[in-house]
């Protein structure tokens, strides 16, 4: 059940690049076994934090002061893109990650942040590119704050921008809802559906392996 | 006026609407859920710690493919990986839902073994933990990735909260040339409209050139729909759909066969349809494709040159492509044919199939890998291996050098620990040329099974057009 989400005010880190993939975001082969929820936050940008022999690049923004304690990452165009493993969500949220603010976003990705109580928010390129310049100006100390229920963003200089949201979506997040238990309250709709269904479309419900 | 047309993505979202939940947010029947051994029994674990049982274990359906070994007898399976599999085999045994185990007929990439199973028929929602899911839209299925959280959401509901996408079309029009396949096609479309280009909508593609194709081409073209951002591809069922699904180990039989074709008759787009964007294609300039780059955008015809950052205005992008430049280790402005390669992989969800590996043996048939390439077939599943056996093409290929092996993901993402080593150059038939996706710094070209056996011939990139067959 993710965290609910309401305001924040905090250091926020520019990653520009476009078509930052999950695969950047976070290998698969932290990602392969069931124990592996806690074990994530270091292994977040991996191969952009970390040089080839383990040790940390200094060039990377969220090895440097004051970025390190980042809750807001401003992202390029397209952040997110590729694999759907919601780890890549994981490690962000276990590197302390609780807003991402960028032009768009991989389409899973944007879902599975919301699964977890990060909210990303889509607002139009000159804003983002906006801020990541002035968070620059201010070499990192300059905060951004969000407020969901109202749908700002503010500038470290105080520029507000709005931010348009599914209400459905920024509902859950101020809430921390469960969607499993809502949508089993709805079971009987559900069977009844599937009464109706196995009726109209029977191949899909008694799909039996012919000899 | 009459009822406005409808588009194939309307039709079949409409007909899997449980409850409306907003104005465009639906709760969907999830027709056919498949697992496989990275999120299967984690999903599942997930779901028993809830107390939560699984709402309809007959439309779920497993097989381990991600971490597995492709190695002869899986030696070699990680540890880790050989408790994945361990762990899918208990808890889909102790929840009842079907496994394909390894070395059984129907075990393989998921996104291989739904079609060829006749799991994924035209009209089905489909979804499983894996982004390349919107393969099987190639049939005429609504099928796309979800994360861990839907994956327990729907093992819990068998349904899956939704918002409507926008729709777009891609007409392909006009007849491919020789030597060009689907691989080339969708590639080009992804280098034309961008790695963005279609994300937030649900993509059906379409015109001559998709009626042209094989249905395994069609699900080639599907495949890569999330690497142009859309989670969904689909193309309309055709007769030839029909024909492919025809007397499949899970498809209808009999009357109810009938009564199938008969509803999915009725899910083309109507000619009237809207779509929120267009986009068309004319097939007949494209030529082989390959990828220089880190993202599947970064792609030119085999003939081209490795772009020049100097020649680039935009200093983002000019960013952008020094970046990958380096990544990859390549000269700007230098021909991108005749760059030497390490490896060779052909396999994944998106070339693993009967008709790849053919494609890939007319290359190779008679020739012998280039020394000091390596160069894997790793078949898409138990059963396209067994055909491909009986073909003799396993003979065929490991006679000239390439490694046969068994029927998994394997390096397309690396999860099992085949990796291409640190620096190394692959000419891949997977989907994803990402930093370090083939291992940490592998450096991967996309390609298509002929290209990419052409490039194991060779030893360098290479246009297979000039290969004499």
């Amino acid at each position: 059940m993710p965290k609910p989400f309401d305001k924040l005010t905090a250091i926020a880190a520019p990653i520009m690049r476009s078509n930052i993939d999950t695969d950047v975001i976070i290998r698969i082969e932290r990602l392969v076994g069931n124990n592996i929820r806690g074990t994530l936050g270091k292994w977040a940008f991996g191969s952009l934090r970390y040089l080839p022999d383990g040790s940390e690049n200094p060039a990377f923004i969220l090895n440097r002061e004051p970025y390190r304690q980042a809750e807001i990452l401003v992202t390029g165009p397209n952040f997110g893109c590729g694999s759907s493993r919601e780890g890549a969500v994981w490690s962000l949220q276990e590197m302390g990650i609780r807003a991402i603010i960028g032009s768009g976003f991989g389409d899973i990705f944007f879902a599975n942040c919301f699964q977890n109580g990060i909210l990303p928010i889509v607002v139009d390129k000159e804003i983002v590119d906006g801020l990541a310049a002035e968070i620059e100006t201010t070499q990192g100390a300059g905060r951004i704050s969000v407020d969901l229920e109202a749908q700002t963003i503010t500038s470290p200089s105080g520029q507000r921008h709005n931010f348009e949201i599914d209400p459905r979506r920024r509902e859950g997040l101020l809430q921390g809802l469960d969607e499993v238990a809502l949508t089993l309250q709805r079971d009987d709709e559900i069977r009844s559906f599937q009464a109706a269904d196995r009726t109209a479309r029977p191949w899909i419900h008694f799909a039996r392996k012919s000899a | 006026m009459g009822t406005p047309g409808r588009t194939l993505l309307t039709k079949i979202w409409d007909q899997h609407v449980i409850a409306r939940l907003s104005e465009d947010t639906d709760l969907l029947h999830v027709d056919r859920h498949l697992l496989h051994d990275l999120g299967g029994s984690r999903g599942l674990l997930d779901l028993k710690s809830r107390g939560l049982k699984v709402h309809n274990p007959e439309l779920t359906f497993a097989t381990p493919d991600h971490a597995i070994s492709t190695a002869q007898g899986r030696a070699g399976t990680i540890k880790i990986g050989q408790e994945l599999l361990a762990a899918l085999r208990t808890e889909t045994s102790a929840t009842g839902i079907q496994m394909f185990d390894i070395d059984q007929p129907g075990q393989g990439i998921v996104h291989v073994i739904g079609p060829e199973l006749g799991l994924s028929l035209p009209g089905c929602l489909i979804v499983c933990g894996d982004s390349h899911t919107c393969t099987h839209g190639g049939l005429g299925a609504l099928a796309f990735g979800i994360g861990s959280s839907e994956l327990t959401h729907v093992l819990a509901t068998q349904a899956l909260i939704q918002r409507r996408p926008k729709t777009m079309r891609v007409k392909c029009e006009g007849k491919l040339p020789l030597g060009v396949v689907a691989k080339d096609l969708i590639l080009a479309l992804i280098g034309h409209i961008g790695a963005a280009g279609g994300t937030g909508y649900a993509v059906e593609y379409a015109g001559s050139a998709i009626r042209d194709l094989p249905i395994e081409g069609r699900l080639t073209i599907c495949n890569l729909s999330i690497e142009l951002g859309a989670k969904m591809g689909m193309v309309a069922p055709d007769e030839k759909t029909y024909e492919y699904l025809r007397g499949r180990a899970y498809a209808p039989q009999g009357e109810m066969w009938e009564q199938a074709i008969n509803a999915w008759r009725q899910l083309p787009s109507d000619p009237d349809a809207v779509f929120d964007e267009e986009v068309v294609i004319d097939v007949a300039k494209i030529i082989p494709q390959v990828t220089w780059g880190i993202s599947p955008e970064h792609v030119i015809g085999v003939d081209g040159r490795i772009p020049d950052p100097q020649a680039i205005g935009d200093p983002a992008r000019r960013a952008a492509v020094e970046t990958a430049l380096d990544y990859m280790g390549l000269q700007p402005g230098a021909p991108i044919a005749g760059t030497p390669v390490d490896w060779v992989f052909i396999g994944s969800c998106t070339n693993s199939r009967l008709s790849d590996l053919r494609a890939a043996a007319d290359v190779v048939r008679g020739r012998k890998v280039a020394p000091g390439v390596r160069a894997w077939v790793v078949p898409g599943s138990e059963t396209v291996k067994r055909e491909a056996v009986a073909e003799g093409l396993d003979k065929l290929f490991t006679d000239a050098g390439f490694e046969w092996r068994e029927p998994g993901c394997s390096m397309c993402l690396a999860a099992n620990g085949e990796t291409v080593a640190p620096g190394q150059r692959s000419v891949s038939t997977s989907n994803r040329n990402f930093v370090g996706r083939q291992g940490p710094r592998a450096r991967t070209h996309l390609a298509s099974p002929a290209s990419a056996a052409a490039a194991a011939i060779a030893g360098a990139i290479t246009d297979v057009r000039t290969m004499g067959r």
